[in-house]
């Protein structure tokens, strides 16, 4: 039965009314309207869905809407905003760090997690952060470089 | 009627000037492109052409993209053809809007046109003092007529906007989350529906239990029709439990694969086949020389699209009116084989191009247009949104062909190569749709084949080698050899569905060439640059071998440690557009892996070189992922890779360094850029395995039980 769930997420309390097992994904995009999360895989196997659960990346489609319950979620739109991008924004642009730019928020939301734990991350603490986020277009080097870009600038 | 004349790209096909742009009441110029975004950057590069024409700012132009009701057509987005036919026709279009504006202005200030200057669209005197706009201009009525491209571009040498890195259009959006793909649209009333495929590709449905689904909840329609079954739902997760539960409601008959991933290469070099002499070069004296002959076999398996983001669709029908939002390489293509199926007039159909994850060729995109539409038949009027699961998407999509090359060479006693011929066996390369006349009703799309009344299966097809070239891609060497003969034997029989992946049959053909000539480069005793150089005219193509070499400090007949190698190959794609070198340099700890891909190209003019470089630098790193890690697997019954952990791809723990080093040649034609990677890669990672360890592996994917079975 569809219950009613209330989840913090960029900071705003929201209450959705689904069934508990209810992937997050699809509560993040269709009851929030957030769609920078995007469904790639819905099995835990590509990281397209990545979001925050205070402050630890997860992939949204494997988690359960009762187990997000009352914990304090990000998604890339509350990183940052075109107006005011977050630092990680800021150098994926610069960097031009996109072909089809679907694996990003997903890429981005495992970046941020790392910086949040290591602001001074080498290129393979890099590389093993966002083993479980795949990018099919080979976007590669250059997301790993616009990762140390932002990292350097968020140490400014 | 007596025949116009022809004008450059898709200019010929799309004659008038407003089909192509458009200025706006708020001082922008509206640009409108057949073309669309794949993630390869083109939508930013017609901009910059168009803002290179006309003298206005970048960023007074606003891009309109793919659309039945908008933008001219201009066939599919694909094979790197969009330079040449959508930047060229664009080209002309601007100059001669340009011309147009300056001579009405001309009259108006009374100055003449060759004493006036354009500055972001403000056209004035040497003076700056009398000055009118192009917005101030009848632009509407100067535009409402045909081009005649009588008017020349600029001159590269006068080109501020095009040939400068321009930041892509898209990537702000991209980077933030902001919607902006397919998947992400929303329309008031929105439904999700999904398609609940068969096992196999020819099962039957001998029972289904519609009723079982249509009591979940949220199921607002379960559709079946023939052997298309689709629900819809309020809620996408209740799409999907729906789905489930009609896979389980369902029973279905199979029928037998006639081979599988095992037998598929024998299978295809036994079939009866159509033969194409592709080229065939005879010295006769040349040929007496030969002192040795090599022969080898080269395959490829089938490889995946494998889009990150499953394929998706919007339809919406209302009255007799149906719109469909998509991430089709080709609108109008489309909208033909959905008015066949559904047996409209096409005008009754919109299709409106909206971004979806790379491609990479045809992957499920147009298939997923028609599931949206025949589910939105059954909820009249509210939107339906589809998305494919990645199940489905795995087993259902077109895959890039399965390939073998066999090649056979003579070395006379020089170490020179004096006679070469090379075979290659493959289905068919394009499956997609077409507005091509054919007798009878066929369609290209997946869904169509189940329907009750099905609609038959387009008969595949291959680019002919004045097109590119499908099977045949690059299978004549670009070296000087003074005896070539290149046969290509296409296979009808398909035992997998196969259409358009990336560089078609040049990634097989050059992986097979450039793996061939190392083999005799080690025959002939002699470094694989060297050998190559000395049978290379080609000026262009032996400035990206030499400048990949040295940038990666290559040396003649430096010996491996037995821990890493390095190899080199090169390729120009399709014979004529960009020309691409490359070495590997490959690590064998703990396990086959590229440590640095050194690049050099020339694609001639590059209208946006940190575009060119980006796509390059994906090029190379997904034909890295192919070449170490990917096939799709079938048995007898089906295709059993479904998940990505049966289907891997690089990981970013894996990812190389890349360096792409470009050479500009502003003066020459640009030259499609976005495949030329794909064979060039393949070969020179089977190259650096052979200098590594002394094993030459001839099948893709070159895994680590390849080479312990060696
Ligand atoms: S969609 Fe969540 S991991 Fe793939
Ligand atoms: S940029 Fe396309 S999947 Fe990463």
């Amino acid at each position: 039965m569809p219950e009613a769930t209330t989840l913090k997420v960029n900071g705003v309390r929201h209450t959705v009314c689904a069934e508990p097992d209810t992937p997050l994904l699809y509560i993040l995009r269709n009851d929030l309207k957030l769609k920078g999360a995007k469904f790639g895989c819905g099995v835990g196997l590509c990281g397209s869905c990545m979001v925050l659960i205070d402050g630890h990346n997860v992939m949204s489609c494997d988690t359960p809407l009762w187990a997000a319950a009352g914990k304090s979620i990000t998604t890339i739109e509350g990183l940052g905003s075109l107006a005011a991008p977050h630092a990680l924004q800021r150098a994926f642009i610069t960097e031009q760090a996109a072909q089809c730019g679907y694996c990003l928020s997903g890429v981005i939301m495992s970046a941020a997690a790392l910086l949040e734990r290591n602001p001074d991350p080498s290129e393979s603490d890099i590389k093993q952060a966002l083993a479980r986020n795949l990018c099919r277009c080979g976007t590669h080097t250059r997301i790993i470089k616009a990762v140390q870009r932002a990292a350097g600038e968020l140490r400014k | 009627m007596s025949a116009a004349a022809k004008l450059p790209g898709s200019l010929n096909a799309n004659r008038r000037l407003d089909r192509w742009l458009r200025f706006n009441a708020d001082r922008t110029v509206t640009v409108r492109t057949g073309k669309v975004e794949i993630g390869q950057g083109i939508v930013t590069a017609m901009a910059q052409i168009a803002a290179e024409e006309l003298d206005v700012a970048l960023t007074r132009v606003r891009m309109v993209s793919g659309d039945t009701a908008l933008t001219p057509d201009e066939g599919h987005t694909s094979g790197s053809r969009s330079i040449d036919e959508g930047g060229s026709a664009l080209r002309y279009a601007c100059a001669e809007a340009r011309h147009l504006l300056l001579q009405a202005a001309s009259q108006q200030l009374d100055i003449p046109a060759d004493k006036l200057v354009v500055e972001d669209g403000v056209i004035s005197g040497l003076d700056r003092i009398r000055k009118l706009s192009y917005w101030e201009l009848p632009h509407a009525e100067l535009l409402n007529r045909e081009a005649t491209a009588a008017i020349k571009p600029k001159p590269a040498a006068r080109h501020t906007i095009v040939g400068a890195s321009a930041a892509r259009l898209d990537i702000p959006d991209k980077a933030t989350g902001a919607p902006r793909f397919v998947q992400d649209l929303e329309l008031p009333g929105m439904l999700f529906g999904r398609a609940v495929r068969p096992p196999s590709y020819d099962a039957q449905l001998t029972a289904f239990d519609a009723d079982a689904v249509r009591k979940l909840p949220g199921v607002v329609a379960v559709v079946r029709d023939g052997n298309f079954i689709g629900v819809v739902a309020e809620r996408e997760e209740q799409a999907v439990k729906a789905r489930q539960a009609a896979q389980r409601a369902a029973q279905w008959k199979e029928s037998p694969l006639p081979t599988d991933d095992a037998g598929i290469y024998d299978y295809l070099t036994s079939r009866q086949t159509k033969d194409h002499v592709i080229i065939e070069r005879t010295d006769a004296a040349a040929r007496a020389r030969a002192a040795r002959t090599l022969e080898a076999r080269y395959t490829r398996p089938y490889v995946a699209h494998a889009s990150i983001g499953p394929s998706c669709a919007l339809a919406r029908i209302e009255g007799g009116r149906i719109e469909v939002w998509t991430h089709s390489q080709g609108v109008y293509q489309l909208r033909h084989d959905l008015a066949t199926v559904l047996d409209l007039p096409p005008e009754n159909i919109l299709v409106h191009h909206a971004e979806g994850a790379g491609c990479y060729g045809h992957n499920g995109a147009d298939d997923a247009a028609l599931d949206a539409v025949l589910l939105a038949r059954a909820v009249a009027g509210r939107p339906v949104q589809v998305q494919w699961m990645r199940d489905d998407e795995f087993a259902w999509e077109p895959f890039g062909p399965a390939m073998v090359v066999k090649t056979r060479a003579a070395l006379d006693a020089q170490g020179n190569i004096v006679d070469w011929a090379l075979d290659v066996w493959s289905n068919g390369h394009t499956g997609r749709p077409n507005t091509a006349t054919t007798t009878g009703k066929v369609s290209s799309l997946l869904a169509a084949w189940h329907l009750a009344n099905p609609v038959a299966r387009r008969p595949q097809g291959d680019p002919p080698m004045s097109g590119g070239g499908g099977m045949a891609r690059n299978s004549p060497a670009t070296y000087a050899f003074p005896n070539e003969r290149v046969i290509a034997h296409r296979v009808e029989e398909m035992p997998l569905r196969v259409s358009a992946l990336r560089a078609l049959g040049a990634t097989a053909n050059v992986f097979a060439i450039e793996s061939f000539i190392d083999e005799l480069a080690a025959a002939a005793g002699a470094d694989p640059v060297e050998f190559r150089l000395r049978h290379m005219k080609d000026p262009r193509a032996r400035a990206v071998i030499e400048l990949a070499a040295q940038k990666a400090g290559w040396r003649a007949g430096a010996a491996s440690d037995g821990t890493s190698g390095r190899g080199i190959a090169f390729a120009q794609y399709k014979n004529s557009y960009g020309y691409l070198a490359l070495v590997i340099e490959l690590g064998l700890e703990p396990d086959i892996h590229v440590k640095r891909a050194v690049a050099a190209i020339d694609v001639g003019q590059a209208i946006n070189p940190d575009g060119v470089v980006n796509q390059t630098e994906g090029g190379i790193v997904q034909s890295i992922s192919w070449t170490l890690k990917e096939q799709v697997r079938f048995d007898r019954e089906r295709v059993t890779t479904r998940t990505w952990e049966e289907y891997p791809i690089l990981t970013f723990a894996e990812a190389p360094q890349v360096e792409v080093h470009l050479i500009n040649r502003p003066d020459e034609a640009p030259l499609g850029a976005g495949e030329m990677a794909a064979g060039p890669t393949a070969a020179a990672i089977a190259n650096a395995l052979h200098h590594a360890l002394g094993v030459r592996i001839r099948d893709l994917p070159l895994t680590r039980e390849r080479i312990a079975a060696a």
